[in-house]
């Protein structure tokens, strides 16, 4: 780019303006820069900000003494675990539950009251379901009534302030957002597929796992990322639904307590990146297996 | 289309609607909790309260001074949605028209707020905008805000441009229409239901976003998801129905702009960017 900018000017052949031009670089292409210059500055630049604060330790020490402090303080490092253990079920029983409902959805004419149905969770957002569910999961709140009064608990459940507390909201919030991306991909596939794999006297399994599988892997690898990264990222729920200092102290909370209680931007910088670190190891790890199941080509056949 | 019409198939089908049942109808009580709990008198150990009432809402409108919040609330969307529309249609027409080296480089510049999620990049975001002194103000959340939302409306309006044809513009410049004319009378008239989706959209998220808000409001520049999550982490201080009639007023908010925005776009493109729409 700047290759060019800087290339000298040629007193015969096409000005400098045409040969950008030619390129792509005109008047129009510069609409663009005003979102990029706001991307890096408000999200590149606090990124790489953050990276070098976190080896800047806010008490003194040596440059990795935050990262130190991290992976030798169990309250700290345990957060990492208790994240783990709350995001990857999470993620996988919206996976396994979206899969079969989105099947099913697909042969559906009307899917658009069910659709804005499961839109109401996201739209209402993680605070408001976190409210709700303190209620409703309460010992005196209806979902345990019910269970009582048809007699399949003797008294009731504890499902808020612990670990399903947060589970249940991350379901209600994460389920309908995996379940929507789902959507998107299994009806991106060309119906005439599975008709040909039933012509061939395919079952109704052996289509799924022949013909659908392969071709929505990869798919399932982008849904299973973005769904995990979402529930690794916890926090409202954790904090109101959960238990914030024991079980569901997820490392979104050590992040916060690090920069509004202890005003410590630092470590609260390095607890954010080594967040990012690990959203990103699984993300990798997750991309990385979906080379095993690739099988061929992901778009329909030719019409 | 193909139908099993086997008995397991029969049966696999019942329970997958079982399980569709099953957690609409949770997802409504939730919500009828709520509801019911802020027009309560008292509700202890009963399936229904002793009796009701709507003086939690006065009260929760007065001791969380709402009327404030709902101000800056609407201030704050207002700015998002207006300046993500100008940064993010005019970024969107220049990615849907040019291809130029580094492009798909700056694609994934505008897809990176999108993935990653807005806690990992908030506290980075807000430890920044404290040093810069921008944190707690009203310009400090709006800013956080459109870090998220004007990829958003990037990645929405290119699909959506893509599919006006650029002779229509050819055509405009032969009859002799400036870069401001072509912009008025050609593509605004053509990009208006686009732009209006991708920023109904943006209005939406950003009323929900709670996150960045919380991350660098003061108290002055709080908005009402903010104040709400306060409101329930001090639970205890204020009546539980105080607090469920402001959850009520919040949901109502929401799903106002829902409704509205639901008329113009499809339930899906709330969690999925705008696929190609066939051109009607």
């Amino acid at each position: 780019m700047d290759a060019v900018a800087h290339a000298p000017a040629v007193e015969h052949g096409p000005s400098l303006r045409q040969r950008l031009a030619a390129r792509g670089f005109d008047a129009v292409t510069l609409l663009v820069v005003p979102a990029a210059i706001f991307t890096l500055l408000l999200f590149v630049y606090p990124f790489a900000f953050g990276f070098v604060l976190s080896f800047e330790p806010k008490g003194g020490g040596d440059w990795l003494a935050n990262y130190r402090r991290f992976f030798s303080d169990p309250f700290l490092y345990e957060t990492i675990a208790n994240t783990l253990r709350l995001a990857i079920p999470v993620t996988l029983v919206n996976l396994l539950l979206a899969v079969p409902i989105a099947f099913r959805v697909r042969l559906m004419r009307r899917q658009r009251l069910l659709t804005t149905i499961l839109v109401l969770p996201i739209t209402l957002g993680t605070v408001l379901v976190a409210e709700g569910l303190l209620n409703y999961l309460g010992p005196q709140g209806w979902f345990n009534r019910t269970l009582l009064t048809f007699g399949l608990i003797s008294q009731p459940l504890k499902l808020v302030h612990n670990y399903w507390g947060v589970f249940a909201s991350l379901v209600i919030t994460g389920f309908p957002f995996t379940f929507l991306l789902t959507l998107s991909y299994v009806t991106g596939i060309d119906p005439a597929l599975e008709q040909a794999a039933a012509t061939l006297g395919a079952s109704a399994w052996q289509r799924f796992r022949h013909v659908y599988l392969p071709l929505l892997m990869p798919g399932f690898a982008i849904t299973f990322c973005l769904s995990f990264v979402q529930a690794f990222s916890v926090f409202p729920s954790a904090v109101l639904l959960g238990e914030p200092a024991g079980v569901t102290r997820v490392i979104s909370i050590a992040a916060a307590t690090a920069a509004f209680e202890e005003y410590d931007y630092s470590m609260a910088s390095a607890i954010a990146m080594i967040m990012g670190f690990v959203q990103l190891a699984i993300v990798v790890v997750v991309l990385a297996s979906r080379g095993l199941f690739y099988r061929g080509p992901a778009s329909g056949a030719k019409g | 289309m193909i139908r099993d019409t086997t008995i397991g198939s029969k049966l696999w089908a019942a329970a997958i609607w079982a399980t569709v049942g099953f957690f609409v109808l949770n997802l409504f009580a939730m919500i009828a909790t709520v509801v019911t709990s802020s027009f309560a008198t008292r509700w202890l150990g009963t399936w229904l309260p002793a009796g009701w009432t709507t003086r939690w809402y006065s009260s929760a409108w007065s001791e969380f001074q709402l009327w404030d919040v709902l101000v800056v609330t609407f201030q704050v969307i207002g700015a998002v949605v207006f300046i993500s529309g100008a940064l993010g249609v005019t970024a969107a027409y220049a990615l849907a028209r040019r291809d130029f080296p580094g492009k798909r480089l700056l694609v994934l510049l505008f897809l990176l707020p999108l993935l990653i999620p807005s806690m990992t990049f908030g506290i980075p975001l807000a430890t920044v905008l404290y040093q810069t002194g921008l944190a707690g103000t009203f310009w400090g959340v709006v800013a956080a805000n459109l870090v998220p939302t004007v990829p958003f409306v990037i990645l929405v309006m290119i699909p959506f441009i893509e599919q006006i044809d650029p002779k229509i513009e050819a055509a405009a410049r032969v009859f002799g229409a400036n870069t401001f004319k072509l912009f008025v009378y050609v593509l605004l008239p053509l990009l208006l239901p686009g732009i209006l989706a991708a920023l109904l959209l943006v209005l939406v998220r950003t009323i929900a976003m709670f996150e960045l808000t919380f991350l660098v409001a003061g108290p002055t520049s709080q908005t009402l998801v903010v104040a709400l999550y306060y409101s329930v982490f001090a639970a205890g201080v204020r009546a539980v129905q105080s607090i469920d009639a402001m959850a009520v007023i919040y949901m109502v908010t929401t799903l106002v702009w829902l409704i509205i925005a639901l008329r113009f776009v499809n339930p899906t493109q709330i969690v999925t960017r705008a696929k190609q729409q066939p051109a009607h």
